[in-house]
């Protein structure tokens, strides 16, 4: 089984975010990053499955050079070989555009599967990898918790609302965005990252795959959200501060 | 047909919610834009929920309706609103941003060239659209600037389903061509987890945990709080995920929705997932070493500080008052 994982390195959860000079994205300059959430749970699955049915777990992703470490990172907990389409000006371009240049470099290896995260948490927008799907002309599905190959393709568990679930049966290869906590990630071994330093990083550029990524929606203004309540903070000591907020609770929202 | 076409979601002949809200945000779109407005009720029997919908100030309410589309997949509503699309061509379209328009109006909208503006938490004049980054710490704002029809998905309780105008629409048929070799998934019933043991949903005090505790081994400071309150327990995603408490106790979109009098969130920085599950608690409480955190906008009292030194202080606090 051939899984492509495409995965996507985020501003670390706790960074401090700044908006930049020009209003229309973040400061990233000094900015700490990671892999994104729900890509980790994507490559776990990914990696679980190789380890059951065999074959190869390629890892794709799309971003400028500081993406090097995060992709390590994906060898070092077992995949095989990595894809990084250079792109230094990702937040330019909108989903479709995005998708696109990821779907140029799925296409040539022909997979069994493709997996992702069900979205980044900077962006949030959760929709690269049913765009690929449609892309590359391959049935798809969202919010899975656990992938079964079998003999006639992949029955996967889904998540709906309100603790809701469904089994769905589709033929392969597919595309399939993951949930977290379906699995349990794994942490890379002192092997595994020694043997990532090994691992084929191919590197291709955005013109080099040719695409038309011109935007169709624009982000034209990042800002701080207004704040649109008002939330009675509670300062001075931790001992202070929990006195004052049992006095609100008990004798102004009575609820104690 | 050119201008605004709303998408209703329903389940068992009835209207949810969610689609009640994206009326309303519809016509404000309407408005702004200076168009008509449209709905349509996709499914193999709509007769019923398409008479909901046309009480509201619509100029025409579509069933589009097949026996394949009696149970949703993503390929037989793409091809059923394609084809719609290419007969009526709305300038604008607008879904609520649920789990199952997430899973296919990015294919609808890739086959059209167009990108889907999702979960979209205000609409302004241009129209210029914003909706949430970086887990809610900042606001973006986006245009659309391709020239097929604008694909817009609203975010549960950013419209208000009550302003919803009323009115009394007329209600046509639109029956898509669609064969069973074109759907290439096939979803089960839906079904439960595992028996649920804690109803979160009539707890009267809930103190909900989140990523700030860092340790599971931390969570006996925050029992303590939570007996000494009397309170449930409950968390956000990342603490079921991680397997520190069972799934039942999670809150929000993909768990429980919880309505108490009294809800203290601790470490739970206020991912929107979370906050539509909190949204009906009387009084909420929010601990944060983050002040910047979004939690604090959903919060009527906020602590920042330290947890591992403000939940013992407030146990302490809440048993002297007793």
């Amino acid at each position: 089984m051939k899984i492509i994982v495409a995965i996507k390195q985020v501003p670390e959860r706790d960074a401090q975010i700044r908006i930049d000079a020009a209003g229309k994205w973040i400061e990233e300059s000094g900015l700490q990053y990671a892999l994104n959430e729900s890509d980790a749970y994507a490559l776990e699955e990914a990696l679980q499955l190789k380890e059951k049915h065999g074959g190869e777990v390629v890892v794709l992703t799309a971003g400028p050079e500081r993406v090097g470490p995060t992709i390590r990172e994906a060898l070092a907990k077992g995949a095989d070989r990595a894809i990084h389409i250079d792109c230094a000006d990702l937040n330019k371009l909108d989903a479709l555009g995005v998708a696109r240049l990821l779907a140029a470099a799925v296409k040539p290896e022909n997979p069994d599967l493709v997996l992702t995260g069900l979205q980044s948490d900077d962006l949030g927008q959760g929709q690269t990898g049913v765009i690929l799907a449609e892309l590359l002309s391959l049935p798809h599905s969202t919010l899975i918790l656990h992938v079964d190959k079998t003999d006639a393709g992949l029955t996967v568990k889904r998540e709906l609302e309100e603790g809701w679930f469904q089994t769905i049966e589709l033929p392969a290869p597919a595309v399939l965005t993951i949930q977290s906590g379906g699995n349990k990630l794994r942490y890379a071994t002192l092997m595994g990252i020694k043997r990532a330093k090994t691992k084929e990083v191919r590197v291709v550029t955005a013109a080099e795959l040719a695409v038309d990524a011109a935007p169709v929606v624009v982000l034209e203004r990042v800002a701080l959200p207004q704040k649109q309540k008002s939330t009675q903070m509670l300062t001075g000591s931790p001992k202070e501060a929990a006195a004052a907020l049992v006095e609100k609770l008990k004798f102004e929202a009575r609820v104690l | 047909m050119s201008g605004i076409l709303v998408v209703i979601e329903e389940r068992d002949g009835h209207v949810s919610r969610a689609s009640w809200e994206a009326i309303a945000a519809g016509q404000k779109l309407a408005t702004l834009a200076g168009q008509p407005m449209n709905a349509v009720v996709l499914g193999a029997k709509t007769e019923q929920s398409a008479a909901e919908v046309a009480s509201k100030a619509l100029a025409k309410v579509v069933r589009i309706e097949h026996p394949l589309l009696a149970a949703y997949t993503a390929d037989g509503f793409t091809l059923a609103l394609q084809q719609f699309f290419a007969a009526e061509k709305p300038d604008y379209v607008v879904f609520p941003h649920t789990y199952q328009v997430r899973d296919y109006t990015p294919k609808l909208a890739t086959r059209l060239g167009q990108a889907l503006i999702g979960d979209v938490t205000a609409i302004a004049d241009g129209p210029v659209f914003t909706r949430q980054l970086m887990q809610g710490r900042l606001n973006g704002s986006y245009r659309p600037t391709g020239s097929g029809p604008c694909f817009v998905s609203v975010q549960a309780g950013a419209f208000r389903a009550d302003e919803a105008q009323s009115g009394s629409a007329q209600i046509t048929v639109f029956t898509p061509a669609i064969e069973l070799a074109q759907i290439r998934t096939r979803p089960s019933e839906r079904f439960r987890g595992a028996a649920q043991t804690v109803d979160l949903g009539a707890a009267q005090r809930i103190v909900g945990v989140g990523r700030g505790i860092k340790d599971a081994a931390n969570l006996p400071l925050i029992q303590e709080l939570a007996t000494a309150l009397g309170a449930e327990l409950g968390a956000s995603r990342p603490i079921c995920d991680f397997g520190w408490l069972a799934m039942e106790r999670q809150i929000g979109s993909s768990g429980q929705t919880i309505a108490p009098k009294l809800y203290i969130a601790l470490g739970i920085s206020g991912a929107i997932q979370h906050l539509v599950g909190i949204k009906g608690s009387q009084c909420v409480v929010a601990i944060n070493k983050d002040p910047d955190a979004p939690i604090f906008e959903a919060a009527d009292y906020g602590i920042v500080g330290d947890l591992m030194e403000v939940v013992p202080a407030l146990t302490e606090a809440v048993k002297a008052a007793q």
